[in-house]
């Protein structure tokens, strides 16, 4: 297991140059090596959704994706995603609406959100919002809020976006 | 976005100037959560830190022959290696019983088994390591001799002579047993027209918390104390029992409790792999970190539920209920969880059926028996979805019986809103409760009769739709009749500290924690209210044993009626407190002044006279200007628990719709509804989406949530790809409104909303199903969850 790998990729913009053991997962590098606690780890075999993060611009989970995987590649977490504004309206809305409690899922929830919202096919229904946050699991509110503030921020930028 | 909640009146006794209480405050800290920039007690380092994994048993009763560690501590990484015998020497074990759960009885349990494992999952030897992988690297190489032994795994035989008893010093499987007697049951049946009678089954289920139970345990020998860092509900309680338990004074214990990654009762119990974690800190002094992953939480993480109740009720064809009857058996795992012990769930079923009526006839018997099953103790409404599921389900099987519309079953029986304080049939006592005009609401909320022509209207067209109700009570804001009086050193009365800072802005440090519910926010609100600061200008402190008020925690909705009512009153302490300051200042009489918007006003003309700042600055740096003899305080604490009543119950109803595939079993959740009373509302989004949360927590155990075991004692269902939980495409909008009874025990007169959406949703589903598929044929369903398969043979078509 100690045969480490050397592997270069960005993460919130900046170079991470590291030797990674090849079974470490993405989730477990962004915590342990960087710090970058703000991924969460629910459960480890791709089902909770609270270690979403971004490569190359696309969600993926970061417990079912190797460290050595990303290499040459460009990773996002909810550190980088909230320092570049790209959510705030997103992250104040769900503050506003009391849409995360515990706020473990939170950090996936909005990534995951945020991947409906710039797929820029107007304003989706609830219905479609349901589906889109599918795999990312949320213990305490219940969806009814985290679908409310998805919506209503859909619209907005809809609005003003004409 | 759709209006989630209207805005109840605000009693006026709390309508102080700019009053936040009724008010949908933001929590000061979830922006810090939705930047990923909180602190979960899985995101804690420290300097020195191992990481603890477990061995763990893989047999759900055995005894244990041999540990062969001498290759595992040869491992890369590894630190230590220790057994359950070893850590028995620097921890004592502990017995899970409460004096006021009569004869209840448990075996001692020690933080990793000994020389006989009782369940798949129990821990017998601890592999302390650098990293965490490592420690898992060397588990590996730990070899564990067992001699297998027959496991007790059906509740129904526990007691059954041939089967094996768990504790031979116990002489029997029984953990507790209580019978309950009230009026006259058997008269009561004499008198009914009609006799309902079925079996309902509720499946274990657990908790799922998304952040898996963690724990840093931090023993400095330097300074002879220990910090436990802790995802936990009740720091002083765990506290006091790492004291105990390690022979420490609760002085040398501090435990802090940062942000949790969701709780829900699961975080509120002792653990025996935690308490190790605590003891392998002292033992190789050093901090170690213990964090539980999914597998571990299935195996280990308390479950809740799997009752098997006989029930009975008697009726009348006018509707009267004559009588109650339940039979209560549940299978607990070997031991009685620690300290608030496994028996409360069943005592509470005995507590709770057939409250909301006025029925006073009642006989009940609640057997709780040992098992080589995880264990089971208190889960979010602890008891409360039993009860209500078996009472409204009788309510329900009893309207279609004699023919009656289930709404119009429940208003010529539910004790009315003008007969308070009033009685349940198991002698609870209820200050004041709103059943009808809960009932009432929802009626006109989700346009009943309108429901009721749509059904029927579908119908006809081949679309099997239900309608569901079930009304509810909640145990909240308990005394110390919960556990205090059992003997269990769980605080019932809470603190909080106020203190005005140098610039005028207000600190509040309070007993009970924030795990997601709000309780900081309704703290501030509370504290600003009634202080008379914007609530920007408050700062609450939670979770910290050497800095807080001692405290019981958040559990059975108990942070905004207990904690918010100190808070509250601290705030008004503090108010005196510094308009005592402000009057020396200005020479004026101190009942002539007031704090509105943090500067000190004329009470009568609301003319501002000082700024808060002023007066913080006149007191902290130039006391010599102030008149001689006079010393501010600018520090006020008060505490706060219920005396009137042993619990504030609350009561509400709730509403399913939705519709049943017949062909293929699936059901298809359209709405619900839930109208409720918990008194006073200081923060209506954050009741509401207590509500909300719990109610979805009640659909899974309704639909979905099922720990499976074999006959052998092996759980079949350790992931989340397998144990399936309430994700949102299947979940219903869910509308929720207030009728609001203030308790009088409070100045505040705010009850409990945390369980209440969990008491009433899986009773309510139940009833819609049955309602779809009755015209169907259909056997009525009973057990939950209610999966595809079980609506299929209730069918016949399986």
């Amino acid at each position: 297991m100690s045969d480490r790998i050397d592997v270069a990729f960005t993460v919130n913009g900046e170079d991470v140059r590291a030797q990674v053991e090849p079974r470490q997962n993405l989730v477990d590098f962004l915590r342990e090596e960087l710090q970058l606690t703000g991924s969460h780890v629910g459960c480890e075999h791709g089902v909770c959704g609270a270690c979403t993060v971004r490569v190359d611009g696309a969600i993926v989970r970061g417990c079912l994706l190797l460290a050595v995987q990303c290499d040459g590649r460009r990773v996002e977490t909810i550190e980088g995603v909230s320092d570049s504004g790209d959510i705030a309206d997103l992250q104040a809305a769900f503050c506003e609406r009391n849409a995360l409690q515990c706020g473990f899922c939170t950090p996936g929830m909005l990534l995951t959100a945020q991947d409906l919202l710039t797929r820029g096919n107007g304003a989706p229904s609830r219905e479609t919002i349901r589906l889109h946050l599918s795999g990312n699991y949320c213990r305490c509110t219940g969806y009814h809020a985290i679908i409310d503030v998805v919506e209503e921020v859909a619209l907005a930028r809809t609005r003003q976006a004409r | 976005m759709k209006p989630t909640s209207d805005m109840p009146a605000v009693p006026t006794a709390l309508d102080r100037p700019n009053s936040y209480i009724g008010r949908s405050v933001p929590r000061p800290n979830l922006a810090r959560l939705a930047q990923g920039r909180g602190q979960y007690v899985s995101d804690v380092t420290l300097p020195r830190m191992a990481h603890v994994a477990f061995v763990r048993s893989p047999h759900a009763h055995a005894r244990i022959r041999t540990i062969d560690a001498g290759e595992a501590k040869q491992a890369a990484g590894v630190l230590a290696v220790v057994t359950g015998a070893e850590l028995a020497k620097v921890m004592s074990p502990w017995i899970g019983v409460l004096t006021h759960l009569k004869g209840i009885k448990s075996a001692p349990q020690h933080p990793m088994a000994i020389d006989r494992a009782c369940w798949q999952g129990e821990a017998v030897c601890a592999v302390v390591a650098r990293t965490r992988a490592q420690a898992e690297d060397a588990c590996e190489l730990v070899r564990v001799e067992y001699n297998e032994l027959v496991p007790v795994t059906d509740a129904e035989t526990a007691l059954d002579p041939a089967t094996p008893v768990i504790h031979a010093d116990l002489g029997d499987n029984l953990t507790f047993e209580r019978k309950h007697e009230a009026g006259h049951p058997d008269q009561g049946f004499a008198d009914a027209d009609e006799i309902v009678e079925t079996t309902f089954r509720f499946g274990r289920h657990t908790g799922v918390t998304n952040e898996p139970r963690a724990i840093v345990a931090d023993w400095n020998p330097g300074e002879q104390r220990l910090t436990v860092y802790q995802g936990t509900q009740a720091p002083h309680m765990m506290q006091n029992l790492f004291a105990k338990h390690l022979g420490l004074e609760e002085h040398q214990v501090r435990v802090l409790t940062k942000d949790v990654g969701g709780s829900f009762g699961i975080k509120v119990h002792t653990y025996a792999d935690e308490m190790a974690t605590v003891a392998l800190s002292k033992l190789l002094r050093r901090p170690v970190k213990f964090v539980a992953d999914r597998l571990e939480s299935f195996v280990t993480d308390i479950h809740a539920r799997d009752h098997r109740v006989r029930a009975k009720l008697g009726v009348k064809r006018d509707g009267t209920i004559t009588a109650w009857e339940i039979d209560d058996l549940t299978g607990i795992g070997p031991y009685s969880v620690y300290p608030r012990t496994s028996g409360i769930e069943a005592n509470q079923v005995v507590n709770l059926v057939g409250g909301p009526y006025t029925c006073p006839n009642y006989r009940a018997r609640a057997r709780v028996v040992f098992q080589n099953k995880n264990v089971m103790c208190q889960y979010r409404a602890v008891g409360h979805p039993i009860a209500t599921s078996v009472t409204e389900g009788l309510i329900e099987l009893a309207a279609a019986r004699i023919g009656m519309d289930p709404l119009e079953l429940r208003r010529r029986n539910l004790i009315p809103d003008d007969a308070y304080p009033a009685s349940g049939p198991s002698g609870i006592k209820f200050e004041a409760l709103s059943h009808h005009a809960c009932l009432a609401r929802l009626d006109t909320l989700m346009n009943y009769a309108g429901l009721r022509a749509e059904q029927a209207h579908l119908r006809a067209r081949g679309a099997h739709r239900g309608i569901g109700f079930a009304s509810f009570i909640e145990v909240t804001n308990p005394s110390a009749a919960f556990y205090g009086v059992g003997g269990a050193r769980i605080s019932a009365q809470d603190g909080a500290t106020v203190r005005l800072d140098a610039t005028g802005a207000i600190f509040c440090a309070t007993g009970v924690t924030e795990q997601g519910q709000g309780a900081e926010a309704v703290i501030a609100q509370c504290v600003a209210t009634a202080f008379g600061v914007p609530i920007e200008r408050v700062r609450v402190v939670t979770g910290d044993t050497d800095n807080v008020p001692y405290g019981g925690g958040t559990w059975a909705s108990r942070a905004a009626g207990i904690g918010g009512e100190a808070a509250w009153q601290a705030g008004k302490a503090l108010r005196q407190n510094v308009l005592a300051a402000a009057a020396s200042i200005l020479q004026a009489d101190p009942r002539a002044l007031d704090i509105a918007k943090g500067t000190v006003v004329d009470a009568d003309t609301g003319r501002e006279r000082i700024g808060l700042d002023e007066v913080a600055r006149i007191v902290y740096f130039r006391p010599d200007t102030l008149p001689p003899g006079f010393q501010a305080e600018m520090v006020a604490t008060r505490h706060y628990v219920p005396r009137a009543f042993a619990f504030a119950f609350t009561n509400g109803v709730q509403g399913s719709y939705l519709e049943v595939d017949t062909d293929t079993g699936f059901i298809k959740l359209l709405k619900h509804w839930c109208v409720e009373d918990c008194g006073t509302v200081i923060n209506p989004q954050l009741v509401d989406e207590q509500i909300r949360g719990g109610v979805v927590q009640g659909i899974g155990a309704a639909l979905f949530e099922h720990c499976v075991y074999d006959e052998r004692g092996q759980l079949r269902n350790c992931t989340m790809a397998d144990y399936l939980v309430p994700m949102a495409p299947e979940m219903p909008d869910i509308e929720v409104d207030h009728v609001v009874t203030p308790t009088a025990d409070s100045e505040l007169g705010a009850k409990g909303a945390g369980e209440a959406g969990t008491a009433g949703a899986s009773g309510a589903i139940m009833n819609a199903v049955n309602d779809a598929l009755r015209p169907l044929g259909a056997r009525p369903i009973t057990d939950i969850p209610i999966t595809p398969d079980v609506v299929l043979k209730a069918l016949g078509k399986i």
